[in-house]
């Protein structure tokens, strides 16, 4: 099999994403935790970036790497180090957890295998910005403008009721 | 008849005077309860007698006897096409004549009970309950139908539970109202059955279903009328469930004159005499097996009368001795034709009539004895004829009526028993004579006991003279008048009872009978009767004759079997303690506790141990019930995966 | 060469298999909140590679996840203004306090 530039591309983001993801469920820092959640997050922008939707690799960049982590950031901080007890919890439910996990990714991976999808349609020309742009804010049929706004309004919603909840009586 | 349309008010008046007097009887004055009792039962007497002269005054109709009448007859609760479960009234010559006894004596009683029961605590109560007894016996007589009657025999079995454990601070009254109520309860189980029986092959409960029906059902009629008359047996204490009575005297003893003389005691009687055309013509058997059990417990209660101490048991074992002739009268009937074979009817309800007079005088002259000595032994009494006069003639007069001396009512009636029994076979009629001498001879040796000998007063009150007894003793008087008017009208019925012409009013068949004496047979009871009293005489009339002594030494094992009623109640403790208790309710009770309770225990103790296996689950940590989510899940997807 | 989509698809599943085994494992409600974003970052991809390999011509995938993305950082947001006040409450976030779902 021919070794392409992608399929490179792919296996050492895919590597560099296990590796982490599970260092970050692992590790009894959470700080560390939390950057190797970044590494997470910055791999699947990559692999946003690899079926050419460059927009929304931004959008997981800044939202996800500049907001969320952020935010986690400031929370480990503001609880502070000394409260923060990492480590696992017992033997028998860890080697439960596991057992559920690693059973429940068999199947799944069972499903992928034998299912044949169709999926002859991919093109290397990804979305332009117009495209993108016209579908956010249309309202004709597969445009979006109304879950946008339902978005936004969830978002002020959150907004408010994270101030309303974080905030000292 | 229109004009009989009141006779509901002889029901509805006790009853809503039992209601006024339960109700708010605390609230009242003893003196206006016992009024408002008394006036309202001399309203009962009235309508009664009135009730009386309305029915035999309107004459015999066109077959010559008395027309049956029902002036209330409502259906109460329809069972099917046919049977249905009546409540009503209905008049005939024998519940015409129990409405006189019943509501004269309890209106002797509750004239006498004003006096008697003075300032007890609870004097209203005792009214109300009395209300409610009478209520109940009356609706028993007047029944329409079996199941009437069964329902007022239970009301009349309540009231006199009641009535026996009226004194409920005292032990031995709780227990004689309870073994009463048990005794009569456990007879009532097979009066009900045999109802039972007779309205599922009769088809009705009516106590005339006519001849088709009686015909078809065939040889279940004897067992259901059996059946009934175990009922009746219970009721009126015959052997061997006679042993509730004599315990029942606990009983204040005006109530002693009223229900276990007089009235709920003949409701056996009264229920094998309204049954009684059935039984002659479809279970002479039946019949028959009644003459006996009432010949041998007339003999029994009899001895044992003899030798008992307390005068009110001796009273009570000569109730069951003189219902036990009743019985026997009712029992030696061959034929509904009195001239041939039938005497026996008239005579029972004769005798019924006569004996519920004397005896509810024997009972309240017992109870002014006692309210003079405050005692029922008879040790405590003797001589008191001089202190009470008229206590002394009136008891006088109704032991001669029950020895049977003419003129007094009951030589007339027992003379009738006695000829219907020498009618049915020359054995009975030896028999039954020679407990009449037995009944003359017990009767007049409680005279004696009371009236004459050394009286204990004067004995107490010359040791008291002497010095050796530091307390005055109690001296005897003559009972108040509300007391002793009861005692002399009563007197004064016995006297002249005998010469109503009975058989005109009651017959078996209805038709007009004239009592004719027999003038063999009256002349053996006679003499029976007078050799009775005769004995009695020489060995009571002075405290201790010779004669006596001797018999008491010589007979000493018979006289204490007798005393103790040749040891029925322990026979009956015996049956029931160590043989159903021990064989049957034990093994019942060990099944309940461990294999009914014991699997329901089981049943819970495993719910609980699953429980305690499944309450982990319920951790309240969220990453748990993910966990079980997350697998149940995989579970379901599994399935379908190998399964579709 | 074009990476096959069932690639992506294996990748996914065991990333989010991974965020499972945290999420059940782990002690510390941040550390919670962690393996939750993992799980939704694995549906994500799901979506885009679904979108990009089966049916490109509508974006539905595409803002599926773009707005996934955007739900994310809500749910983020309000999550850790509840573990700060369950903290200022118990001075702990240690999941062992969090029992209040078994009364």
């Amino acid at each position: 099999m021919e070794l392409s530039t992608n399929l490179l591309i792919f296996t050492g983001l895919s590597l560099l994403m296990i590796t982490t993801a599970f260092a970050a469920v692992t590790t009894s820092r959470i700080m560390r935790a939390v950057t190797y959640l970044l590494f997470v997050l910055f791999g699947t922008a990559g692999l946003y970036f690899m079926v050419h939707y460059t927009f929304l690799g931004a959008v997981q960049i800044i939202v996800y790497a500049g907001g969320i982590v952020v935010l986690f950031i400031f929370a480990a901080l503001l609880i502070g180090k000394g409260t923060i007890d990492i480590t696992h919890t017992s033997k028998r439910r860890y080697f439960a957890g596991i057992l559920t996990s690693m059973s429940g990714m068999c199947i799944a991976l069972y499903l992928i295998t034998n299912t044949n999808f169709v999926t002859d349609k991919f093109t290397v020309d990804g979305v332009t910005m117009k495209t993108l742009g016209n579908a956010l804010m249309g309202t004709a049929k597969h445009n979006y403008v109304l879950s946008f706004e339902v978005l936004s309004i969830l978002l002020l919603a959150c907004m408010v009721g994270a101030i309303m909840i974080a905030r000292k009586k | 008849m229109e004009q009989l349309d009141f006779t509901i008010l002889i029901l509805a008046l006790p009853l809503i005077c039992f209601v006024v007097l339960g109700l708010c009887g605390m609230k009242m004055s003893h003196k206006v309860a016992g009024l408002l009792g008394s006036i309202t039962l001399a309203g009962v007497t009235l309508l009664s007698y009135a009730t009386a002269a309305i029915y035999f005054g309107a004459g015999r109709n066109m077959d010559g006897i008395y027309q049956t009448i029902t002036p209330y007859n409502i259906k109460w609760l329809p069972l099917g096409e046919t049977l249905s479960i009546d409540m009503g009234i209905m008049l005939d010559p024998i519940s015409v004549m129990m409405l006189i006894v019943i509501s004269t004596v309890s209106l002797m009683v509750h004239i006498y009970s004003l006096g008697y029961m003075k300032g007890e605590k609870g004097f209203q109560r005792y009214y109300a309950y009395l209300s409610l007894f009478t209520f109940s016996m009356l609706g028993l007589v007047v029944a329409t139908n079996i199941f009437q009657m069964y329902v007022f025999w239970e009301l009349v079995g309540v009231s006199s539970y009641l009535l026996i454990g009226f004194y409920y601070t005292k032990p031995a009254a709780i227990a004689a109202s309870k073994k009463a109520f048990i005794v009569t309860r456990f007879a009532d189980l097979f009066f009900l059955i045999g109802i039972l029986l007779y309205g599922f092959y009769t088809g009705t409960y009516s106590f005339t279903p006519g001849e088709a029906v009686l015909i078809s059902a065939g040889a279940v009629i004897p067992i259901a009328l059996g059946l009934m008359f175990v009922g009746g047996a219970g009721k009126s204490a015959m052997f061997p469930l006679h042993i509730w009575l004599p315990d029942a005297m606990e009983g204040p003893t005006p109530v002693s004159a009223l229900i276990h003389a007089a009235t709920m005691v003949v409701a056996g009687v009264y229920l094998v005499a309204r049954m009684f055309p059935i039984f002659i013509d479809f279970a002479p058997e039946t019949l028959h097996i009644i003459a006996y059990v009432g010949a041998f417990t007339a003999l029994y209660a009899a001895i044992v009368a003899c030798v008992q101490t307390d005068i009110k048991r001796v009273l009570a074992f000569s109730t069951i001795s003189q219902i036990a002739f009743m019985m026997v009268a009712l029992g030696v009937c061959t034929s509904t034709d009195p001239h041939e074979g039938g005497l026996g009817y008239m005579a029972s309800m004769f005798h019924l009539f006569t004996h519920a007079m004397f005896k509810g005088l024997l009972f309240l002259g017992a109870g002014a004895i006692i309210h003079a000595v405050h005692s029922n032994e008879k040790c405590h009494m003797g001589g008191l004829r001089k202190y009470m006069p008229i206590t002394h003639i009136t008891f006088l007069i109704a032991c001669l009526a029950i020895a049977g001396i003419p003129p007094f009512s009951g030589f007339f009636s027992k003379d009738e028993i006695l000829v219907a029994c020498y009618s049915y076979s020359t054995m009975m009629g030896i028999f039954m004579s020679i407990v009449a001498a037995l009944t003359a001879f017990y009767m007049f040796r409680l005279y004696y006991l009371i009236f004459w000998g050394k009286s204990h007063y004067e004995e107490q009150l010359s040791q008291y003279n002497a010095g050796t007894l530091d307390k005055k003793p109690h001296k005897p008087h003559e009972a108040p008048a509300t007391m002793t008017i009861p005692l002399i009208i009563l007197a004064v019925i016995t006297l002249f009872a005998g010469f109503i012409p009975f058989g005109h009013f009651v017959s078996s068949n209805g038709h007009l009978y004239d009592i004719h004496l027999d003038w063999n047979v009256a002349t053996i009871s006679v003499v029976l009767a007078i050799s009775g009293i005769f004995m009695a005489t020489i060995m009571y009339i002075k405290g201790n004759s010779p004669i006596t002594n001797a018999i008491n030494h010589n007979m000493s094992n018979i006289i204490e079997a007798a005393y103790h009623r040749f040891y029925m109640d322990e026979l009956w403790l015996f049956v029931t303690k160590r043989i159903i208790f021990n064989c049957i309710s034990r093994p019942i009770a060990w099944f309940d506790r461990h294999i009914i309770d014991g699997t329901m225990d089981m049943l819970a103790t495993v719910t609980q141990k699953i429980g305690d296996v499944v309450r982990p689950i319920q951790s309240g940590n969220v990453q748990s019930y993910s966990m079980w989510f997350l697998g149940g899940a995989l579970v379901i997807l599994t399935a379908l995966i190998v399964f579709a | 060469m074009i990476v096959p989509a069932e690639f992506y698809l294996v990748l996914a599943t065991v990333l989010f298999f991974i965020g499972v085994f945290g999420f059940f494992t782990r002690r510390n409600l941040i550390s919670l909140l962690i393996s939750t974003e993992l799980m939704l970052n694995a549906v994500d991809i799901n979506f885009a590679v679904f979108n990009a390999y089966c049916h490109p011509e509508h974006l539905e995938g595409f803002f599926f996840t773009m707005f996934g993305i955007g739900i994310a950082a809500a749910e983020t947001a309000v999550a850790i203004a509840i573990i700060i006040n369950v903290f200022r409450n118990a001075k702990s976030i240690h999941i062992k306090n969090m029992i209040e779902l078994k009364h």
